[in-house]
Order: C-alpha cells, then sequence, then structure tokens
C-alpha cells in the first residue's frame, strides 16, 4: 500500500503542471528568455571596459553582469523588474475564475478537503513555478558569464545575487497575489487581467507623472522635491523593488536618503558589506512581504465566503 | 429495515431576506432513489449545497448518516458523491486522469486510481475513450464521466444535481438506468434533482416536490396521484343533441366509479376513477339521446406535475 496523498500536494501537483503546459507560461519565459540572452551578450561584450575600471575597493565585476547596459537594451534588474508583474499577474489573473466558469470549483470542492487549500495551493504551485524559473535564468546567466569570462563570483556577491533572485520572486508574488485576488472578485477573466494591467500600467506610467505633478505643487526647492520624490517612490512596488535591487547590486550606494555633508564628512569611500547593504533595504523587503500578504489575505477572505454557486 | 442517511430539519436558507429554502423536513433512506422535484429556482440546488457543507443554512439541521455538513464537512464529502449540474472537467486533460484526479483528492493513491478509473470508465460506458481529451466530448459524455468521477471515491451517497439535463431522450434512458442499476448492485442512496418530472419517476423510488423553497409534496409517485387524483384521474366529456334530463344524469351518477358529474347545457363533464365511456354511452343511447361527442382523456403524470406547479395545491394541502 502506497503513502496516501495529501489533497494539498495533488492539487498543487496539477496546478504546477497546469503551468508549466500552458501558453501563457511558455510565451512568457520565452519573452524573459530572449531578453535576458539579448543582454547577457551586449554585457559580455562591453564588461571589458568595466573590468578596465575594476580596482580594490570596488571589486565587484560580477554584478556588472546583472546591472550593466550598454544603451542600447536594459540589464537584467530592469528586464525582470518590467517582466516580472507581468508574469505574476498572468499567473494570477484568471485562477479562482476560469474554475468557477468552468465548473471544475464545485467538482473539487466536493471532494474531501478544507475550501481554502484550493486557493492556497494556487498560490503556492504559482510562487514555486517563479522560483524555478527565476533561480534557472539568474543560475544560467552566473553559469554562463562564468563559462565565457572565467571570472567566479566572491561569497559576497553570490549571497547578493542569491537574495536578488529571492526578493524577485517576492516581487512577482506580490503581482502574482494582486492578479489572484482579482480573480476572485471579477467572475471574467478577461476583466480582472485588464484590471491587473491597469494597475500595473498605474504604477510604470502614470505614478511617477502624478508624484512629479505634486512634488512641484507642494515644493520649490529642488532638495525638498527630491526627498518627496524619493518618498513617494516607496509607496509604488515597483519603485520598492527598483530601489532593493539597486542597492542589493551596487555595493557602493550607502544610503537611501540624501546626506547632509556633516554625515559625510570623514567617510570612507568604500563599499558596503552585504550585511550593511541588507540592512539597508530591510524596510524595503518588509513592505514588500506585508503587500503581498495583504492581497492574498483579501483574496483569501473573499474566496471562503463567496458562494460556491454562480 | 435500512436506516435514515440523510435527514433535513426545518432546514431554511435565507438570501438577502428571499427564503431560497423554507423549512425543510426530508429524511431518506439508506439505499433509496429519491427525486428532489421542481421548477428552476425552486431551491434545489441550494438543498443540495447545504446537504453537502457547501453554503451554510441560515437554520435547520442536516444529518448525513449522522454527521452535520456545517461542522464536519470533511466526513461528509468522503461519503458523499456530488454531480453539480453544470459539471466541468479540466479540458485539456483526458477522462481518466481526470477522475484519477478526483481519487487522489481523495487520498486513493495513484495505482488504484488509475485501475479503479478504468473500470469505472468501462461501467459508465467511456472506455474507448478513456484516453481522449474532455475538450472533444458530448454533453452525454460529460455526464457519463461526470457519474464515474462521483463513484471513484466509492461513496454510500451520490447526489445528482439536474443530471438529465441536456441530454437527448435516449441518453436520458440509459443514463437513469445506469444510476438506478449502480445504486441497486452497490446500495448506493441517491438524491437527484430535476425539473422533469416524467424523466426520472421512472427511476425514483420516491420524489418529493418542491416549489418555491417549500416541499409541496412528498411519497411515492403513486401516492401523490393518488392524492391528488381523489376524484379519479380520468375525464371524460359527453355532448348530446337533446336536452339532457336530471334523470339520466342521476343514474350515470349512480354508476360505480363516478366521483363528479358536471352538466353545463348539453355537455356532460364526468370525473371517474376508471375509463366508464361505454357504459355512459349506452346508458345515453338507450334512454334515448343521440350522442355527438364523447372523449376521454387521462391525466397522467405530467398533469399531477403541472398541477403542482402551477401552484393547484397551497400550503400541501389537496385543493
Amino acid at each position: 500500500m502506497e503513502k496516501q496523498a495529501n489533497p494539498f500536494a495533488v492539487l498543487v501537483q496539477k496546478e504546477i503542471s497546469d503551468y508549466i503546459y500552458s501558453w501563457k507560461f511558455l510565451i512568457l519565459i520565452g519573452i524573459i528568455m530572449l531578453t535576458t540572452i539579448g543582454s547577457l551578450i551586449t554585457i559580455l561584450s562591453i564588461i571589458k571596459d568595466f573590468a578596465a575600471n575594476i580596482d580594490l575597493e570596488n571589486s565587484f565585476l560580477f554584478l556588472n553582469l546583472f546591472t550593466a547596459s550598454d544603451g542600447n537594451l536594459p540589464p537584467f534588474i530592469t528586464i525582470i523588474g518590467f517582466l516580472g508583474p507581468i508574469m505574476g499577474l498572468a499567473l494570477g489573473f484568471d485562477v479562482i475564475n476560469v474554475e468557477r466558469n468552468r465548473g471544475t470549483i464545485s467538482r473539487v470542492l466536493a471532494q474531501p478537503l478544507p475550501r481554502d487549500y484550493f486557493i492556497n495551493s494556487k498560490f503556492v504551485a504559482a510562487l514555486l513555478v517563479i522560483g524555478v524559473a527565476i533561480f534557472s535564468i539568474g543560475f544560467l546567466i552566473m553559469g554562463f558569464s562564468i563559462l565565457t569570462l572565467g571570472i567566479y563570483p566572491s561569497l559576497d556577491e553570490l549571497l547578493r545575487i542569491v537574495f536578488f533572485l529571492i526578493f524577485t520572486c517576492l516581487y512577482i508574488a506580490f503581482w502574482l497575489n494582486l492578479g489572484i485576488l482579482f480573480s476572485t472578485i471579477f467572475r471574467q477573466s478577461a476583466t480582472s487581467a485588464l484590471a491587473g494591467l491597469a494597475v500595473w500600467l498605474f504604477y510604470t506610467v502614470f505614478y511617477s507623472m502624478i508624484v512629479n505633478l505634486l512634488a512641484n505643487a507642494f515644493y520649490n526647492n529642488q532638495a525638498n522635491i527630491n526627498i518627496f520624490l524619493s518618498k513617494m517612490a516607496r509607496l509604488s512596488p515597483i519603485g520598492l523593488y527598483n530601489e532593493l535591487t539597486t542597492i542589493l547590486l551596487t555595493p557602493s550606494i550607502r544610503t537611501t536618503g540624501a546626506l547632509s555633508f556633516e554625515q559625510l564628512y570623514g567617510a570612507l569611500p568604500s563599499t558596503l558589506p552585504f550585511s550593511q547593504s541588507f540592512l539597508l533595504i530591510w524596510p524595503h523587503i518588509c513592505a514588500l512581504l506585508a503587500g503581498s500578504f495583504i492581497c492574498f489575505a483579501i483574496s483569501y477572505l473573499i474566496f471562503v465566503r463567496q458562494e460556491i454557486r454562480a | 429495515m435500512p436506516g435514515t442517511i440523510i435527514e433535513t430539519k426545518e432546514l431554511t436558507k435565507l438570501y438577502n431576506g428571499y427564503r431560497a429554502v423554507d423549512k425543510l423536513s426530508l429524511s431518506i433512506k439508506e439505499g433509496e432513489i429519491f427525486g428532489l422535484l421542481g421548477p428552476n429556482g425552486a431551491g434545489k440546488t441550494t438543498t443540495i449545497l447545504m446537504l453537502l457543507g457547501l453554503t451554510e443554512a441560515s437554520s435547520g439541521e442536516v444529518r448525513i448518516a449522522g454527521y452535520d455538513p456545517a461542522r464536519e464537512p470533511m466526513k461528509v464529502k468522503r461519503i458523499v458523491g456530488y454531480l453539480p449540474d453544470q459539471v466541468g472537467f479540466y479540458e485539456n486533460r483526458t477522462a481518466l486522469e481526470n477522475i484519477v484526479f478526483t481519487a487522489r483528492l481523495n487520498g486513493i493513491d495513484e495505482k488504484t486510481a488509475i485501475k479503479t478509473g478504468e473500470d469505472l470508465l468501462k461501467t459508465v460506458g467511456l472506455a474507448e475513450v478513456g484516453n481522449k481529451k474532455v475538450a472533444t466530448f458530448s454533453k452525454g459524455m460529460r455526464q457519463r464521466l461526470g457519474l464515474a468521477d462521483v463513484l471513484i471515491k466509492d461513496p454510500q451517497i451520490i447526489i445528482l444535481d439536474e443530471p438529465t439535463i441536456g441530454i437527448d431522450p435516449k441518453g436520458v434512458n440509459d443514463f437513469l438506468a445506469l444510476i438506478k442499476g449502480l445504486s441497486r448492485e452497490r446500495g448506493i442512496t441517491v438524491l437527484l434533482s430535476s425539473h422533469l418530472l416524467n424523466q426520472v419517476q421512472k427511476i425514483c423510488d420516491r420524489v418529493g416536490i418542491f416549489i418555491k423553497g417549500r416541499l409541496r409534496a412528498l411519497g411515492e409517485i403513486g401516492e401523490l396521484a393518488n392524492e391528488l387524483l381523489k376524484r379519479g384521474n380520468i375525464e371524460i366529456r359527453v355532448s348530446v343533441k337533446e336536452e339532457l334530463s336530471d334523470q339520466v344524469v342521476g343514474q350515470i351518477k349512480s354508476l360505480s366509479g363516478i366521483s363528479e358529474v358536471k352538466v353545463k347545457d348539453r355537455e356532460l363533464l364526468i370525473q371517474a376513477k376508471e375509463d366508464l365511456s361505454s357504459p355512459i354511452a349506452k346508458l345515453l343511447i338507450d334512454a334515448g339521446f343521440s350522442l355527438l361527442h364523447l372523449s376521454t382523456k387521462e391525466y397522467g403524470l405530467e398533469d399531477i406535475y403541472q398541477f403542482y406547479f402551477e401552484g393547484g395545491i397551497e400550503d400541501g394541502k389537496a385543493s
């Protein structure tokens, strides 16, 4: 007699195989892979210039693979910051409403399993798929660079990269949860996809415009404007993620805010160790996690209270 | 004597003040095939969802094999198979994969699930297409697959919500015969809902007629018919050329099996328990009347149903 399968594991397994065989996932991975390869090839052709500027104080050449660009193709962190939300939304926008519309939800929920298994398994499966995809891409970049350049990352760099990949998953999970939230609210998957894209578009395009407008209306001093802008940017998940990854992958960034001359006086122009960079981005991580949890908690509540019948 | 397996007491469900199900008290015996009949929107699906614990009752009690579905939904769902009215399958998966998935959600290991699944597909007549994607299936095939899906967890009770909807008449007969056979063979209690009495009466041991959230009648089809048709289920309409005399009407009334005679000008409307058209005709002709028209009409199940549906019975009392 084989061990009895846990219904949760069965659900997750089914979701994962659904994702892997779905066209939307293959297309997304295709896009991400293509742009990543493009940016990697560009970087490998220009990395000589970075290598020439390297000194003992600033020897994080390997991190440049993720952050550098020649101006034609964006670097990996920008690509993933741009496509990550789309990936999260794409995996999340139809998880609940499609099952509802197809009538599979009542069949599954009539089986002996707690109702929340259904939505939890969707989230866990999507997160696993995202994690595997992001880590494979990240490690592929590293492996490819080690092979072609012959340099390898230091422990500090490796930690930074691994955490960068973890936080990228977290960031995508935020958008995934937003997608799941819309999929529980809206009966039509097209509506929920559009709602998700609208939020994403708002933050990528309009948010900074509005914030700029406000900043110029409130302040007339450039320093104040800058402080206001950076504060407001942290209210947007995209802004949070960008700041987080930039700090994490650029050890020379020492602070998130403006420094006065007094504060700078006597400071050594050195890079931060990983633990200090980590300290710097801790609030960002908490904010992203919180946003993610809030979205999921709302969808969870809506889902368990929703009537099964249409 | 088989015990009661499904029992509800004063079960009520309110949707924003609207009584979808109103004080439903019902008990279904083990191994019985029970038909819950009623027009669309009568509260059949709501009742079923409450039985499964998928919707909470506003008040009242439900016991499924002794368990309260609201408190112990897992135990109830383990022994109850439910086929929803709009049953959905994962379209890009095969029939077998779909039911094996259900089996595994019930904690059955994969090997056993595949074996049972294949057997069940054979039982419901889908063995040939077991490895085809469900997207290619017709409505009738989906219902059969739904039945296999319900049976794979080896339930004590199966609840079928409008199982015959959208299937052609022959398909319906086959499908219902399949349900009846399975129920008798495995001793499964079946609760099925439908709005088509004539389809399901063939297999139901008892039916409950359910209108606007209330149970209007309950019993075997025969009993229901008797209750409704106390006056008899044959209507005889006779018209004659001459004016009818009281004497001949009296004679007709005195025939055994006649329950009511209405006279209107030269027409007679007779309610009888059996077809008495020829003694009536003989009586009239012998009395010297010229028979112009004689027709009989037998009330069928459809009429019973119509009668209940049109509100012929209020508050459960025969009019």
